[in-house]
């Protein structure tokens, strides 16, 4: 009997290997996705319990980690909570994060990989863990004015150096203060974060680059770029009739202003937004170029900005009446107006899209430089004479057509109105997208519940003041 | 069958060295490493010592001493290995119960319970070393441990007395205790296996016809295994447990093929065993919901809480663990019974799991020399049998915890929270002990049979 007793033994050896085997394979191979799965409640405590890197604007710290005492030894604070909280974004126990907070959670908790010799450090020194800090761009006054100048309108503003891809200021309103859901005392966030999520004017909402809207006559920029790239100068005559009637369809479009005729240039369409002008030059283009050109501006990709953000949209695949309404900003088209303003700055940029960012450098907690995000090209979507032409154009229209209330004494200002509607039963979206020659600062307003006539000069009266002021915290 | 008989007889005596001194050694030095956790545990929870160290160590070193004493008088040629690898396992289960019984408020009291079932166990095994002494004498009562062995394990179909637990119904309750009748029915079993085996073994094994290659039984012979694949099936089907099932169709299977040395046994069961499964996975929904959890944990976080939670524990833990007291164990449920391989993971380590994995490896191994060693075949039989069932319970419940299988709801030996697997598997190693005795005592003076001198091999004579 010992001959099948040895067998046996053997197959018992193998159980036994596969048990190991198994266990190298979880050490090695499961264990990095494990620890980072955000339903891994361990490492979501210990996160919680340890000394995060604060965020600064300039040296003061408009989020940061303080001793608490109790369960979670350090609680997160926000000073100016609702100034800051759409760039900040929430830190909580049970809701996870947003904003820079989860874009950067890593480095801010110490847990990124160019931070792993530090923690082997404070594990052999007994030092107390502690997370990086990460520098931004933001410019206090221009934040303020965003704010301010929304008031008690849901929208979002943002101001970006066209140069360098700074952002200077990511404004979404209404704002609320995130130290409620930071807080320690679990149950009153809970409370808290019920009362915000289901607020009707959803405050949790990034509207600013996490939400995507029908960009409107914003839109007609891309349009004319397109048209210029195609070979058509701003003299170009276009048809613009009253009524344009939509191809193998019984509706047709109408203009909300005045063209100044049936034949205008291209100037003097963008000047006066004029929707069937643009509509026809769409379907001329073709949904192809269309397309090509917003993709080129980044729709229909994934935003490179270092803040969570919503993919913008350009339908594929359209007949030519839909082309048209995608020619005027309507139809499926859909952008963040994070990216009506990249569009804005690759324009004031020459042509050239820097990459947006909010975090200059992130330091470790011995001030060395963990990484630096520097001025970066991350796109040439149209060239620099189209630019220059198209920056002519959107001059023209703050100076003498539709974005006259974005004028300001002494500034060289371009810009472009939009008012876009989703549905009949809901206030239309107002748009203002402008930039300034000094400083090279572009900017977006943007309107949710604008409660205003459903035409584009409509929209302007609404958004451009916001921009206007937002450019003056800014000179 | 020529290895149950002894050789001729001659004037050479093996004399094996009997090692208790070591055995000794071993003992204090791995029990040490379950007070060292208790210890530690409350050193990193609460800076301070526990209340009554002094008390609770010389408790604990006296029982394993007295284990040894046992050991000592009454079968000293017994594996020296086996009781040291023991207590290490059965301290590092209780520390690990204690230490997850100070996570609720207030804290629990559950290590002191399973301290007392420690020291049954242990006068159990005790008892079982002084009045067994000759595991022959359990060779007597076949049928009678047969059908107790059964009974014992259909008892949690019985109404009012079964308890389901996590969709297993392999537990029943009595006066208040809860308890798990597949353990005791496995020793049962294992002893009704090995005695009918060995009698029967030269008809399994001869009788019948070659076909496709495969030597196959008579239809007649195949009777009682057929019964005990039905068995296996109802366990598996009304009972919902994988791990029962397969855990005697395993002991069943092992035993009949280490009797009759034929190849064709296990082969056929692991076919009728399979199409069981597959039948079992495709119409009951319990086990393929278990499955399921195994395969596709994360599509269902909810449900699959525990193992994923155990997963999260090891990953967590890392290669060295997060140290006695400072892991998250009671993050996932049942964490002293079903899981307490995960908590182990967790706060000692991938590295101490396989540490422990080798200790029961280490147990298996000597289980089986002292199967090869057996002079006779109903020792060999038991011996390969026990140590069989008992490693396929180890690698069923820890593959399930790591994920390797899908998880049953079988008990961690000497280390989950529970009476019933613990006294079981301290009288599985008195057994195991008294074999390796007998097999590693001189030869000349064993009581073995001498038939080998005056009967041949196609006429055995089968001692009572």
């Amino acid at each position: 009997m010992n001959s099948p007793i040895r067998k046996v033994a053997v197959f018992v050896a193998i159980m036994m290997a596969a048990l190991l085997l198994n266990l190298t394979q979880i050490s090695i191979i499961q264990t990095p996705s494990l620890n980072a799965d955000p339903r891994n409640r361990r490492v979501r405590d210990a996160e919680f319990a340890e000394q995060r890197g604060a965020i600064l604007v300039g040296n003061t710290p408009i989020a940061m980690s303080v001793e608490a005492g109790g369960r979670f030894p350090f609680v997160r604070e926000y000073s100016d909570g609702d100034l800051w909280s759409s760039v900040t974004g929430w830190y909580s126990y049970d809701y996870a994060q947003s904003g820079l907070e989860s874009s950067y959670n890593e480095e801010l908790a110490g847990t990124s990989s160019s931070q792993a010799a530090d923690r082997i450090l404070d594990l052999l020194s007994g030092r107390q863990p502690q997370g990086a800090n990460l520098s931004t761009s933001l410019d206090p006054a221009a934040q303020a004015a965003g704010v301010q100048s929304l008031g008690d309108n849901l929208g979002a503003a943002i101001a970006m150096d066209y140069e360098t891809g700074e952002i200077l200021a990511l404004v979404s309103t209404p704002t609320y203060d995130p130290n409620r859901l930071s807080t320690v005392d679990l149950d009153a966030a809970r409370d808290a974060w019920a009362e915000l999520i289901d607020a009707p004017d959803e405050p949790l909402k990034g509207r600013g680059t996490r939400e995507v809207y029908p960009p409107g006559s914003t839109f007609k920029l891309v349009t004319a770029a397109a048209a210029l790239e195609d070979g058509m100068v701003p003299s170009t005559p276009l048809d613009a009739p009253v009524s344009l009637p939509l191809p193998n369809s019984t509706r047709s479009i109408g203009n909300s202003t005045n063209c100044g005729g049936t034949t205008v240039s291209l100037e003097q369409a963008l000047m006066t937004s004029c929707n069937t002008a643009f509509a026809q030059l769409g379907m001329d283009l073709g949904a192809d170029e269309l397309q090509a050109m917003a993709e080129a501006f980044g729709f229909n990709q994934d935003p490179t900005i270092d803040i969570g953000a919503a993919v913008s949209r350009f339908p594929e695949d359209i007949d030519e009446a839909q082309t048209a309404l995608s020619a005027i900003g309507q139809y499926e088209v859909a952008a963040s107006p994070l990216q009506m303003l990249l569009v804005t700055a690759a324009i004031a940029n020459d042509g050239v899209l820097m990459n947006p960012h909010i975090v200059d450098t992130v330091t470790g907690p011995d001030l060395t430089v963990l990484e630096a995000h520097g001025p970066e090209e991350i796109a040439r979507p149209i060239s620099a004479s189209s630019a220059r032409l198209l920056q002519q154009m959107m001059v023209a229209v703050v100076e003498d057509g539709t974005g006259t209330p974005a004028q300001i004494d002494g500034m060289v200002i371009g810009g472009k109105t939009g008012t876009a509607q989703s549905a009949e039963d809901r206030p239309p979206y107002a748009w203002f997208v402008g930039y300034a020659e000094d400083p090279t600062v572009a900017i977006v307003a943007f309107v949710e519940n604008a409660d205003v006539a459903r035409d584009d000069i409509s929209g302007g009266r609404l958004a451009a003041p916001i921009f206007k002021s937002v450019m003056e915290a800014l000179r | 069958m020529s290895a149950a008989v002894q050789p001729a007889v001659s004037d050479e005596v093996i004399v094996y060295k009997k090692r208790r001194n070591i055995e000794l050694v071993l003992i204090l030095f791995a029990q040490s490493f379950g007070l060292a956790g208790w210890i530690i545990t409350s050193l990193n929870l609460y800076g301070e010592l526990p209340e009554g160290v002094i008390p609770v160590a010389v408790i604990w070193y006296v029982i394993g001493i007295a284990a040894h004493l046992v050991v000592r008088l009454r079968i000293p040629y017994a594996d020296p290995v086996i009781l040291p690898s023991v207590l290490l396992l059965n301290g590092l289960g209780l520390a690990m119960i204690s230490r997850i019984d100070q996570i609720p408020e207030p804290v629990n009291d559950d290590a002191r319970t399973q301290l007392v079932w420690t020291l049954l166990g242990l006068v159990l095994f005790a008892a079982v070393v002084i009045f067994l002494r000759d595991h022959r004498r359990l060779q007597r009562f076949p049928y009678l441990m047969f059908i107790a062995g059964l009974v014992l394990i259909l008892l949690p179909l019985v109404p009012g007395l079964g308890v389901s637990s996590g969709g297993a119904e392999i537990w029943i309750r009595v006066f208040g205790y809860s308890f798990q009748p597949a353990e005791v029915a496995k020793i049962l079993l294992a002893i009704a296996f090995a005695a009918y085996l060995y009698e029967k073994r030269d008809v399994l094994a001869l009788a019948g016809r070659r076909f496709l290659g495969l030597d196959l039984p008579r239809a007649r012979d195949l009777g009682p295994i057929a019964v005990m694949w039905a068995m296996c099936l109802v366990v598996m089907v009304y009972q919902n447990d994988l791990g029962t099932s397969l855990l005697f169709f395993g002991l069943f299977t092992v035993m009949i093929y280490i009797a009759t040395e034929r190849p064709a046994w296990p082969i056929l069961a692991g076919i009728m065993f399979m199409i069981a499964g597959v039948a079992a996975f495709l119409f009951t929904p319990h086990v393929s919901r278990r499955v399921n959890a195994w395969l596709f944990p994360f599509s269902d976080y909810d449900r699959n809480l525990q193992i994923i939670s155990a997963q999260f524990g090891y990953a967590w833990g890392g290669l060295f663990g997060r140290g006695w007291g400072l892991g998250r164990p009671g993050l996932t449920p049942l964490a002293k019974s079903d899981m307490i391989a995960a908590a182990l993971g967790e706060e000692i380590g991938i590295v101490g799991l396989m540490g422990i994995i080798v200790i029961y490896a280490l147990i298996v191994a000597r289980g089986f020399k002292a199967a090869v060693t057996s002079p006779d075949g109903f020792g060999k039989l038991l011996a390969a049998g026990l140590s069989f069932a008992f490693a396929l319970q180890v690698f069923a419940i820890i593959g399930g915890v790591t994920r390797l299988l899908p998880l049953t709801g079988l008990t961690t030996p000497f280390m989950s929270q529970g009476g019933s697997s613990l006294v079981a598997n301290w009288m599985i190693v008195a057994i195991l002990l008294i074999i390796s005795h007998r097999g590693r005592m001189p030869q000349a003076a064993t009581a073995a049979p001498r038939e080998a001198g005056t009967v041949d091999d196609a006429t055995q004579v089968i001692s009572r």
